[in-house]
């Protein structure tokens, strides 16, 4: 779909039936700018949103929900206003622009002329993921997956199949007269099994997800992969001993344990953070924050990835920006006040869960470039050790920088080679200097199979992380054999 | 904080909220003869509206006003033993139509669950009493502005090393919720809410730590004072400078009743019937099993005026339950909905929704009297990260405290895990204080855990 026709459909979806003009929002953006406001942005957004889930080996429920509304923000300073309203109608958006723009002092207008911005190359198809199989298909396929996964395996008790589609619409129009829009598909499945052997029970979980439709999932046997590698897991799982408690040298494998640099750097480098002096990397720009071998970015622009947008929630095309090259920190991830009040560019990094909340600068993909080391290498250069494979969720202090992350699949590594399973366990480090210990990269980098949800204040948006196995010479692991 | 006086102004406001709340049941109702309509064997409805605003204050300054106004509709719809859910923000009759169509339709593909459907009738909460939840908070936002202010300023002043702040934020919010049922079950209520809490940085030797402390309650007049919630957070902040980590060792954990909670919250997790039926749980078949010390007792009480936890009813309508969950150790009750009781053969427990004011029998000692009685251990002040696998009750989590030798606290601690096994965990309690925090649904005072093993470097 091309530019024009991309903003042009997200208005029909959106404000053709609620019968909002473009004089209206001249209108309303008026009336938010009669006060001294720096700058203000109305955010109109369409949300479509399904799932289904099968336990016991039936389609249980399904659910349907469709979400719209407009948030009205107006920014004076470090001041904001903000408000929002369910009801799309020019008397309801008028009382949300009157109660946001209280903020600001009354003062002089700004003029009011509307720009269509040229958009980026679409990343996604426009179409509606929710209508990309008919219902019979997703019931049909989530039976066979739960049919052929308790194939697999006759230790299996329990399968759990989700399917989830969104499609979502926005229209945003700014102060300076930008109005853009963007329609964005996102869907996600999930298997977890739950096995049982001599009175021991454990679970596996792995999904996938992308901003395509649900074919995706039927491509290159995705569903079954994602069941096999959930059996996988409950089977690891399964022989697992107790875990060491200490510092060791920890190998991470690629792909998801990336979530050590959303946790351990990403929330540090936000731009609200760092403005506010609040985080651990305030006032680093340009010092070592990290090994040479490290070269960090957030990417917004790959193709169809969970993270991706094609513009941010301010209007913003996303961008891949480089965070640290060769273990110098070079930038911060931004939103256009943060931006504005540091005397910094926006990076495409204004985001928001949806029109009733205030955008922030978040994450969109963020991954290591690959290294130059055979992973099999890196294993062997480790006496004694933990391999750390996958991993549940983390957590950050962005102040103190302390961050955990907790793995669900971890190996010892004894004299150069991979031994026993032992059972999950918190990892903790602190931010600003994990990475300086990391002491080999890998050349197998690897994204995410699309599952990362990242919250910050309240917050819930999707995001991707990536990386290539990795070396870090000392880690707190939090097991119990002491 | 009784700045404003509302007292002239409570029949109007009474009676315009029971007129809100009938029209809110109205559309309930056509919600419900809608789904009958479209072919619905069994359905429920429910509404949940609410507005308010929150500011924050950032060094000294206003930083943000929001404004809310949130409303939604949830439709459920059985067809004969098929389920299908639709929930829409927009109330309009248009879309409450096209909401139950989808739930219909959902319900037509759905596959037959013999458990499914709404509660059995004689479960229903047959009164609803007024539990005193709502007092909504007629402040301006520039009165809220400045008590935003005032305990911000409060913390930032406490102390030099207090350098820099998240700010302060005030929260005041009011709302109904409505719930029907095919059954004839029809009830609301309104609730309020309001917080005021701060965050605030200090510095020492150039590394910086923050903490935070809030206020919440139903009715403002409950509130604690805006300074004293700041001072309170100087405190907690300060307390935390200078920490490091510690080498991995076996000790007893005290756990300050803000993460205590979090321990019960896990048992409760383990207890309820999703995790129970689906046998994700470390607790599986633990009704009538001892799992704590003979000395700790659970009691569930939903009916607490003003309390945060209490509900007259589940979310399904059925009456809550005033009742032991643990009594003398041993698992009495279970956390049950009608669904995931029928699928355990039991009854339900009116816990569609949650757990409503748990408390947790409080001891004889208070904070300081636990930290003599552990003698030498680690109090834990914030947790952070999941680490708890329900399946096998395996524990390991990041977290942050204070060291405490012979009796007296050494000093603070970062970057360590915590790791056990709830199962053990629970069996090891020692002592429970009374310093109960009643600022939750979760009301207990500090745990003492005997043993865990403590991980850093």
């Amino acid at each position: 779909m091309d530019e024009i026709s991309l903003l042009t459909t997200a208005q029909q979806t959106i404000l053709t039936p609620a019968d909002i003009q473009q004089s209206d929002i001249d209108r309303l953006m008026g009336e938010l700018c009669a006060t001294q406001v720096d700058a203000a942005d109305i955010y109109f957004q369409s949300t479509r949103h399904e799932s289904w889930s099968l336990e016991d080996g039936i389609v249980k429920e399904g659910s349907f929900n469709i979400e719209q509304g407009a948030g009205v923000r107006a920014i004076s300073g470090e001041k904001t206003g903000f408000a929002y309203t369910d009801e799309l109608n020019v008397n309801a958006l008028l009382e949300a622009a009157h109660s946001a723009r209280a903020i600001a002092r009354s003062g002089q207008q700004h003029s009011h002329k509307v720009v269509y911005p040229k958009q980026p190359i679409s990343l996604y198809s426009a179409d509606d993921p929710l209508l990309s199989l008919p219902t019979e298909d997703k019931i049909t396929l989530l039976q066979r997956i739960d049919r052929e996964t308790r194939a697999l395996d006759p230790r299996i008790e329990q399968v759990m199949v989700s399917l989830v589609g969104v499609h979502e619409t926005i229209v945003i129009a700014t102060h300076d007269g930008l109005v853009s829009g963007d329609v964005r598909p996102l869907i996600r499945m999930n298997i977890s099994v739950i096995i049982e052997q001599n009175g021991r029970r454990e679970k596996g979980g792995h999904g996938g997800g992308a901003r395509t439709d649900y074919s995706y999932f039927l491509e290159q046997d995705r569903a079954m992969e994602y069941a096999r590698e959930a059996l996988r897991q409950a089977d690891v799982a399964m022989q697992a001993e107790p875990a060491p408690a200490g510092n060791m040298t920890v190998v991470l494998g690629p792909g998801w344990p990336g979530i050590l640099l959303h946790e351990a750097i990403g929330h540090g480098l936000e731009g609200d953070f760092n403005r506010k002096g609040t985080s651990a990397f305030s006032g680093r720009l340009g010092e070592k924050v990290a090994s040479p071998l490290c070269t960090i970015v957030d990417d917004g622009t790959l193709e169809k990835r969970r993270g991706s947008l094609n513009i941010d929630d301010e209007g913003t095309p996303t961008e891949s920006t480089v965070l640290i090259e060769n273990g110098i920190l070079k930038e911060y991830m931004q939103d256009t006040m943060n931006a504005r009040l540091m005397g910094m560019r926006p990076t495409g990094n204004g985001r928001r869960e949806s029109y009733s909340h205030r955008p922030m600068p978040r994450m969109t993909n963020t991954y290591m470039l690959a290294g130059e080391s055979e992973p099999e290498e890196i294993i062997a250069s480790v006496q004694s050790g933990i391999y750390a494979r996958n991993f549940g969720g983390g957590q950050v202090d962005i102040t103190s920088g302390k961050f955990v992350f907790t793995a669900n699949e971890a190996y010892l590594i004894e004299n150069g080679k991979i031994t026993k399973p032992v059972k999950g366990a918190t990892l903790i480090g602190n931010g600003p200097d994990v990475l300086t210990r990391v002491s080999m990269v890998g050349n197998d980098l690897e994204l995410d199979s699309g599952v990362g949800t990242c919250g910050k204040e309240g917050q819930s948006v999707p995001v991707g992380v990536g990386q290539p196995t990795m070396k870090i010479d000392g880690m707190t692991i939090g097991g119990t054999q002491v | 904080m009784s700045t404003v006086n509302q007292d002239t102004h409570n029949t109007d406001s009474q009676s315009r909220k029971q007129q809100q709340l009938e029209t809110l049941k109205s559309i309930v109702v056509d919600a419900l003869s809608e789904a009958q309509n479209q072919g619905a064997t069994a359905c429920d409805a429910s509404i949940s509206k609410s507005h308010g605003f929150s500011v924050t204050a950032r060094m000294g300054e206003v930083e943000t006003i929001e404004h809310d106004r949130n409303q939604g509709l949830g439709v459920t719809v059985y067809i004969g033993q098929k389920k299908g859910n639709a929930s829409t923000s927009d109330l309009s009759p248009k879309a409450v139509k096209e909401t139950v169509a989808a739930a219909c339709a959902i319900a037509r593909y759905a596959t037959e669950d013999p458990f499914a459907g709404l509660p059995d009738a004689d479960k229903l909460a047959k009164q609803i009493a007024d539990l005193d939840l709502c007092h909504p908070w007629s402040i301006e936002p520039q009165q809220a502005i400045d008590i935003a202010l005032q305990c911000e300023s409060t913390a930032l002043m406490y102390d030099p090393a207090i350098t820099n702040s998240e700010g302060a934020t005030l929260s005041t919010h009011s709302g109904a919720q409505v719930l029907g049922n095919s059954l004839g079950f029809l009830e609301g209520f309104w609730t309020s809410n309001h917080s005021v809490s701060c965050c605030v940085i200090g510095e020492r030797d150039g590394a910086m730590q923050r903490d935070y402390w809030y206020t919440v309650a139903r009715d403002q007049s409950d509130l604690d004072s805006a300074q004293s919630v700041g001072v309170e957070t100087a405190k907690r902040t300060l307390r935390r400078l200078g920490s490091r980590s510690l080498s991995p060792r076996q000790c007893p954990v005290l756990f300050v009743p803000e993460v205590a909670r979090s321990l019960i919250g896990n048992f409760i997790g383990a207890i309820s019937g999703g995790s129970l039926y689906r046998k994700n749980t470390f607790l599986l078949d633990s009704l009538g099993q001892t799992v704590f010390p003979e000395f700790m007792r659970i009691h569930q009480q939903p009916l607490l005026a003003k309390a945060l936890g209490s509900a007259p009813c589940d979310a399904e309508g059925v009456a809550t339950q005033t009742h032991d969950i643990v009594n003398a150790g041993v698992v009495n009750n279970y956390v049950l909905s009608s669904y995931s009781a029928r699928k355990l053969g039991m009854q339900t427990t009116g816990n569609a929704g949650g757990t409503y004011n748990l408390t947790v029998e409080p001891g004889q000692q208070d904070l300081n009297q636990l930290i003599k009685t552990m003698n030498t251990g680690f109090i834990v002040l914030e947790l952070i990260g999941q680490g708890v696998n329900m399946m096998t009750g395996d524990y390991s989590r990041g977290a942050a405290g204070l060291w405490v030798e012979n009796g007296e606290i050494a000093h603070p601690v970062e970057e360590v895990t915590i790791a056990g096994n709830l199962k053990d965990i629970f069996k090891q309690i020692t002592a429970v204080g009374n310093d109960v925090d009643y600022a939750s649904s979760i009301r207990t005072g500090s745990i003492l855990v005997e043993n865990m093993v403590l991980a850093g470097s």
